[in-house]
């Protein structure tokens, strides 16, 4: 199963690009040939080639590194440099990390989504180092005039160990800055033996500021003459102003400014929304009192067709139309009606899981000031390119008069990749004529999100007398319009286990929503994966097999696949080939290895359940050990994780804790969290009612195992938490034979213990 | 109103109604931005604090509550890092995004302070408060057994204070 490494970034031509800095430095980077795909999105013709500047060494021999991608709490701004650090040869401890600047010219894209970052750069970024220490070599070479290959590197110095001889790179930048760049293709990679940074654990950058509580997040901003915004939002999603209270609102304490917005009126639901809505800006010397102004204030709202959804009426409607025929069919193989009139025995059950709420700590927020004609943006975006498009869009500017700095953000979770307060900042502040601090309050979160679709599922299996499945068909009812469904709420016609069954059908029915919808942490999977292999373990109750075996054996039954694509951040489901069986076959057998699986005796109410999925590239199988008692109160012992994400972690202490992290999220998302509608208004306001798993709550021990292949190395953000819903959920079964089909279990009476 | 703050040992005046929430004072007007706003509820506990030595959420601790308490921020631990809290945070790569950890890292301090080896039991009732929204509590448990051996190698180490001289 040996494969290539292929690439996003290598489809471009690559070309070395270097520069003299003030002070006798010397900066390198990449010259991309930019592909009409990637810059034909905003509808603009292909830039032209332009430098991309990743590494700085000053004369001293400081070497500076830029991180070109967001960071929000990921690592990336860690990894990335890592890979260039490595190639180049340098000693970690005395590499200095600095954000780039949001310059997707020079960059290409930057942004935090889909656990792409380290399939799409983990070959370039190497290539960025090893060219770098390539040309010190050169450098170092002619100096000495002897040949190359005569000379090594270690810790940021060129060695030639025949004449005892060396030189720090510091002291060759500027015979640097006078070579020619060398052909990336010719370079020579280190072996992965030879990584001294590369797989080795490292703190993460920003560490030491954030354990002092240095001013380092968007609400932690301050600009002279700053006001801080709060911005009042219609409680039904595009609902307009009528009028508000403006005047006594400006006599409050400490208030400068306040101001309604006024956009179009919304008169049919539409399937995607504006990201900008109508509302009232109120800003103040400081966000407590526009916070408490904004309680005085009283708006008229017209609010739109949106405000007569409800969850209640959203139930009943998927339930009605799962008695009518499915709108669509979006995959048949075979013949499932044929397949379930011959089956030995049929299994049936309705899965539904709700909307959620991304909630990231750091509430929503950015910082906006209008000068002359231009606007700065200091911004958290996981997407600032398609912000910056947004803001140049929405306020008739060019984009080239939108310039975004990059701050770290307190958590993204895929919340980051809309840039609706981004937006928002920038309207406010170009009004307002100051710099502007637009900060929302968790209310306003959680009442505003691009939350995670919510969906029904109807499941339906056939099994042979022997037990193996030879039908399954899925009704999916979702939301949407005609062919479309709302954002991040599809479902893909090769999602597993389409391909593993001869007869398969998946057909889908959309109702209309009136709320913005958008990508939650491993978007779609994180719901797919609990419905199926919850009912996938059903199925293997109910075809009395051992459920790890069962599921071994329904791997075994479809046909090997090509080589995917790498460096992408596909979720199982769409486009070719899905999951190839034999990575989740490796993981599925080291999770069970680890975990003991069926060698363990517990006591009654204490038991094992296993789940596996394949999103973003990674395969993952996960088993939890949980015990429920006669009050339905669940407690995760014990959480044994094992993946495949390729050949190479590049930041193994960053890697478990993401890896954590996402078991623990997903938790959450089990048990307690749901956002209901009543009236078109979002009913839960914060955390107390979307709650979240605490440390007490938290499995004491979460195994993580990587197994190690030959396939390139993919991301870590988004497919560890799909697997551990449904882990838990059989779990929770097999101790107490309550088999719970909606989330979040708490609906069902299900607590933590 | 004027209030007269003990902030860190040191004494701050600060002019704001007395229903303004501690927190909004030490970021908007004390410029402790270290301090952080999650919910504003007291149900994340980003903004924890010590006032009189307990670990409050100041996001709902008015300035009329405070009265003549000493307040210590997680910038008063130590403004370079080598509180045993934050040294143990470091070493151990607690943080993801970082924006709890500073409310978590007071929690960890007000608990070390009272008890200087804390079980695992006494570290989950004394951090349950505190929510992680990227899950790092695994680490933040290691964490505080990691500062509580630091604090007691220092504590033995500070009774020779000449040696440490030399260090």
């Amino acid at each position: 199963m040996k494969r290539t490494e292929n690439n996003m970034m290598l489809a471009r031509r690559s070309f070395l690009k270097i520069s003299l800095l003030a002070g006798g430095g010397v900066m390198l980077g990449l010259t991309t040939e930019h592909d009409a795909e990637a810059q034909g999105r905003g509808g603009r013709p292909s830039a032209p080639p332009e430098p991309q500047n990743f590494i700085q060494v000053a004369p001293d021999g400081t070497v500076t590194i830029l991180a070109k991608n967001p960071e929000v709490g990921q690592g990336v701004k860690t990894m990335l440099p890592m890979l260039i650090a490595d190639e180049l040869d340098v000693d970690w401890k005395h590499v200095k990390v600095e954000q780039a600047p949001f310059d997707e010219a020079k960059y290409n894209m930057q942004s935090a989504g889909g656990s792409t970052a380290t399939p799409v750069n983990f070959m370039p970024m190497r290539q960025v180092g090893a060219a770098g220490r390539a040309l010190f070599v050169t450098a170092a070479a002619q100096t000495w005039n002897v040949p190359p290959s005569e000379c090594t590197t270690a810790s940021g110095r060129v060695l030639h160990k025949a004449s005892n001889r060396s030189l720090g790179y510091g002291q060759l930048t500027a015979k640097v800055a006078a070579l020619p760049a060398p052909n990336l293709d010719e370079l020579k990679l280190k072996d992965p033996s030879e990584y001294k940074i590369i797989g080795h654990s490292q703190t993460a950058i920003g560490l030491h500021d954030i354990v002092t509580g240095k001013p380092v997040f968007i609400i932690d901003m301050k600009l002279p003459g700053m006001l801080s915004a709060v911005y009042e939002r219609c409680p039904v999603l595009g609902g307009k102003v009528v009028s508000a209270n403006l005047d006594e609102i400006k006599k409050m304490p400490g208030v400068k400014q306040a101001f309604i917005v006024d956009r179009p009126e919304i008169t049919n639901i539409p399937l995607h929304y504006p990201d900008l809505v109508g509302g009232v800006a109120i800003l103040a010397d400081n966000w407590w009192q526009a916070q408490m102004a904004r309680q005085a204030l009283k708006v008229t709202w017209k609010e739109g067709p949106a405000a007569s959804g409800s969850s209640v009426a959203f139930a009943q409607r998927a339930a009605e139309m799962n008695k009518q025929p499915p709108q669509r069919t979006l995959r048949a193989d075979g013949d499932v009606e044929a397949a379930f009139k011959s089956a030995a025995k049929i299994v049936e059950a309705a899965y539904s899981y709700p909307f959620i709420s991304h909630a990231p700590l750091e509430p929503q927020g950015a910082v906006a000031h209008f000068n002359d004609g231009k606007m700065d943006i200091w911004t958290n975006s996981q997407q600032p390119g398609q912000g910056r498009r947004l803001v140049a869009q929405t306020l008739e500017i060019p984009a080239e008069d939108v310039t975004l700095h990059m701050v770290r953000g307190g958590g993204g979770f895929g919340r980051r990749l809309t840039n609706d307060y981004m937006v928002e900042a920038a309207y406010i502040a170009r009004q307002a004529g100051v710099p502007v601090k637009l900060l929302w309050s968790r209310e306003d979160d959680m009442g505003h999100d691009y939350y995670r679709p919510g969906g029904f599922q109807y499941l339906k299996a056939g099994l042979d007398s022997s037990g193996k499945i030879v039908a399954w068909q899925n009704h999916f009812i979702s939301y949407g319009e005609g062919e479309q469904f709302v954002s991040s709420a599809a479902m893909g016609p090769t999602e597993f286990p389409q391909r593993f069954i001869p007869n398969y059908a998946l057909y889908a029915s959309v109702q209309p929503l009136g709320l913005r919808t958008g990508a939650l942490r491993a978007p779609t999977s994180n719901a797919i994966a609990f419905v199926i292999h919850s009912f996938l373990d059903e199925v293997a109750h109910a075809a009395g097999k051992d459920t790890v075996q069962f599921r071994l054996d329904l791997l075994d039954a479809a046909p090997p696949v090509a080589a995917e694509p790498a460096g992408r951040g596909g979720r199982g489901g769409f486009g070719p080939p899905g999951v190839n069986a034999e990575r989740m076959k490796g993981v599925m057998h080291l999770v069970a290895e680890k975990s003991g699986w069926g060698k363990k005796k517990y006591p009654k109410g204490t038991a094992m359940g296993v789940a596996f999925h394949f999103s973003h590239q990674g395969y993952f199988a996960e088993v939890a050990e949980v015990s429920v008692d006669a009050a339905n109160k669940v407690k995760v012992h014990k959480v044994w994780v094992a993946a495949d994400v390729g050949s190479q972690i590049v930041n193994p202490s960053a890697a478990e804790n993401i890896v954590q992290g996402g078991i623990i999220d997903g938790l959450s998302e089990l048990m307690s969290q749901k956002i209901t509608v009543e009236k078109g208004r979002v009913v839960q306001s914060n955390y107390n009612q979307h709650g979240m798993v605490r440390l007490a709550q938290a499995p004491p021990e979460i195994e993580v195992h990587f197994l190690k292949t030959t396939y390139g190395p993919t991301g870590l953000g988004e497919p560890a938490l799909p697997p551990i819903l449904p882990a838990v959920a059989n779990a929770i079964f097999n101790a107490s034979g309550k088999r719970v089909r909606s989330l979040p279990f708490s609906d069902s009476h299900f607590s933590w213990a | 109103m004027a209030y007269k703050l003990n902030v860190n040992g040191h004494i701050r005046t600060v002019d704001a109604p007395g229903d303004m929430p501690l927190l909004w004072a030490l970021r908007d007007i004390l410029d402790l931005r270290g301090t952080k706003y999650g919910c504003g509820i007291g149900e994340c506990r980003a903004c924890t604090v010590h006032l009189g030595g307990q670990a409050v959420p100041s996001c709902i601790t008015t300035l009329d509550m405070v009265k003549d308490q000493p307040i210590t921020t997680l910038e008063g631990l130590s403004a370079d890092g080598t509180h045993p809290v934050q040294l143990a945070w470091e070493e151990l790569d607690v943080p993801q995004c970082g924006y709890c950890q500073a409310g978590q890292m007071m929690s960890a301090a007000a608990l070390l302070a009272k008890n200087s080896k804390p079980a695992d039991k006494d570290i989950d009732d004394a951090m349950n408060g505190n929510l992680c929204r990227c899950g790092t509590y695994l680490r933040i448990r290691a964490a505080v057994h990691k500062a509580a051996e630091l604090a007691s190698a220092g504590a033995t180490r500070s009774a020779v204070p000449a040696a440490r001289n030399h260090e």
